[in-house]
């Protein structure tokens, strides 16, 4: 399997000079199974360059997994090329919006509305399929599999587990780890802090051990308390998580869009000092970047 | 065994879509969602005491598109699977159908209906946490307390003259509410709360309970004990109600693991009257009993 990383920032893009070496476009991440079936995870801005570099070898049949449908993971999706050219199919798959009662059918028609764009849905020349995931349930694509786990974060929200032939890897999406939303006084902390507990070991059993884990780290721990609530995790508790889950390698990515290059090699570095005895590879996300499990 | 066309009971499912919730967690959600940094437990303070929020939330989250380990039984573990957010924009949408108008054409009241909800829900709670310790989750208590009713909703609501009829005849011939329900509807409140319950994959213990509080020879569990015990301190003590008042010979269907002597747990029990005005402030009541 390999893993080709097309976009990892976060939030909006950012291209600029401060930018330049770990890249400015939002979450794509291309993975090709050992068959060569192509398994998108995300459709933020590095989708548009992974199209480029997928015209050469039309037709395509790219199965796009969404982690969740803020703008910065579906951004690229009306650029991605192939769409307009006949011969190739789309399938987009993604989670239930239980807010709009929608499926992730929803997702490019909302886009593609005329004040928006100028390219109708009806317009595509592509065979596009969708289908809403039932979390849990693993979806086949080639000699892979595609197994969908529910996160957090402010909208229903994926994480996409993927395995082929013993190899495996895990992408959270955005994803805050969860906290009590009581303070230790109230007669409810205990309570909900126990529902906590139990839905944090849920999901490391769910994860289970992975040769790669692709993590949502937005900000350091100082960042985030001033960012509670927004969805998003940390270069600390992405540690936290690998080391409970058993990976061996862990990437890095979601980086957030104010970080110049070297501010984020910087806190790297930093992170690596403060964990010296991990047994895990940590790495740092950034465009183009290929790793073969 | 009750009877209810499937046509009605298409009709009331679909119904409850459009309920309207109670007008103070209306009116509070709309309230709270002004501050983007309104706290969560606030948010779920108010929804957990609204029984038309919470069916609709627990509807929603346990749909199987979600495919949760277990069925999710309260407001505040929907929070964790879903984050505050989605719940947050969940209840607004819930806000917007509008409220419950306090009297209906059958003129039952959703107040004091919500103000015996509310009452039977925390002292179900409180029960667990004195008798069923470890036998039943105190949580689930409260979630079977405020939903244990919700069918007398729904009939008010879109039954109106077929409920307006079995509140007539349980107090005409002194009988109790369910069975005139079941003589004029063909199906009481406990039947159809439970019906929706279960179309909606709530918890099995949340359905049974809904569907047995009235059932004498229903299978026993500490949950059902907690809230049967609960609805008759709650009756007896005049705190709301539900169309369904008091009557001396219910004491002999105690259950069991209570004793034999309702004073001795309330006395147990300790003080109610916080948990009754913070009922009363919920359903928007006085002090009038």
């Amino acid at each position: 399997m390999k893993v080709k990383m097309w976009g990892v920032r976060g939030s909006i893009p950012s291209p600029g000079p401060h930018t330049v070496r770990y890249g400015g476009n939002t979450t794509c991440i291309e993975v090709r199974s050992d068959d060569d079936s192509l398994i998108i995870l995300d459709a933020g801005t590095g989708i548009f360059p992974l199209a480029q570099s997928l015209l050469p070898r039309l037709p395509v049949t790219a199965n796009i997994f969404i982690t969740h449908t803020h703008w910065d993971h579906i951004q690229g999706l009306p650029f991605f090329i192939p769409i307009f050219i006949p011969g190739n199919t789309l399938r987009i798959h993604g989670a239930y919006d239980l807010v709009t009662m929608q499926g992730i059918e929803h997702v490019m028609s909302v886009q593609l509305q005329f004040s928006y764009f100028p390219i109708r849905e009806a317009e595509l020349k592509a065979r596009v399929e969708y289908e809403t995931l039932t979390v849990g349930t693993p979806m086949a694509i080639g000699d892979a599999n595609v197994t969908p786990v529910l996160m957090n974060h402010p909208v229903p929200d994926l994480g996409y587990r993927v395995d082929c032939n013993g190899k495996s890897l895990f992408f959270t999406g955005d994803h805050e780890p969860w906290r009590n939303i009581y303070a230790p006084e109230d007669p409810e902390y205990a309570e909900y802090q126990a529902m906590v507990e139990q839905r944090q070991a849920e999901l490391d059993a769910t994860i289970g051990p992975v040769d790669l884990l692709i993590v949502d780290t937005a900000y350091t721990e100082a960042e985030y308390a001033q960012k509670i609530g927004w969805g998003h995790g940390t270069f600390d508790t992405a540690v936290a998580m690998a080391r409970r889950i058993g990976a061996k390698r862990l990437l890095f990515t979601h980086h957030e869009p104010t970080r110049s290059d070297d501010a984020l090699e910087a806190i790297f570095a930093e992170v690596r000092a403060r964990y010296p005895d991990i047994d895990c590879e940590l790495m740092l996300a950034r465009e183009g970047m290929e790793i073969v499990l | 065994m009750p009877h209810l066309s499937l046509e009605l009971e298409r009709k009331l499912t679909t119904a409850v879509e459009r309920m309207p919730a109670f007008p103070k967690s209306v009116q509070s959600v709309l309230e709270l969602t002004r501050n983007i940094n309104c706290l969560p437990k606030d948010l779920v303070g108010v929804i957990e005491k609204d029984p038309v929020m919470t069916m609709k939330i627990l509807r929603v989250i346990n749909s199987a598109y979600y495919g949760l380990p277990n069925k999710i039984n309260s407001v505040g573990q929907s929070v964790v699977y879903l984050g505050i957010n989605t719940i947050k924009n969940l209840a607004l949408s819930f806000a917007a159908v509008g409220i419950l108008p306090r009297f209906n054409t059958t003129g039952f009241d959703i107040q004091r209906y919500l103000l015996h909800s509310l009452t039977v829900a925390a002292v179900a709670r409180m029960l667990c946490e004195k008798y069923a310790r470890g036998e039943a989750d105190p949580m689930d208590c409260y979630i079977a307390g405020l939903l244990h009713d919700f069918g007398k909703v729904v009939f008010a609501q879109f039954l109106s003259v077929e409920f307006m009829k079995s509140l007539a005849a349980a107090i005409d011939f002194e009988k109790p509410l369910y069975l005139a329900e079941q003589e004029i509807i063909g199906a009481d409140h406990a039947y159809v709360g439970a019906l929706l319950a279960k179309k909606w994959q709530f918890a099995e213990p949340l359905v049974e309970c809904i569907r047995d509080h009235h059932h004498e020879d229903a299978a026993p569990s500490a949950m059902l004990d907690c809230l049967r015990m609960a609805d008759m301190v709650c009756r007896m003590q005049d705190f709301g109600e539900a169309g369904n008042p008091w009557r001396d010979g219910e004491l002999a269907r105690m259950p069991a693991r209570f004793g034999g002597d309702i004073a001795e747990v309330i006395a147990r029990l300790g003080d109610l009257q916080k948990i009754v005005a913070d009922a009363q402030s919920f359903a928007q009541i006085g002090t009038e009993r």
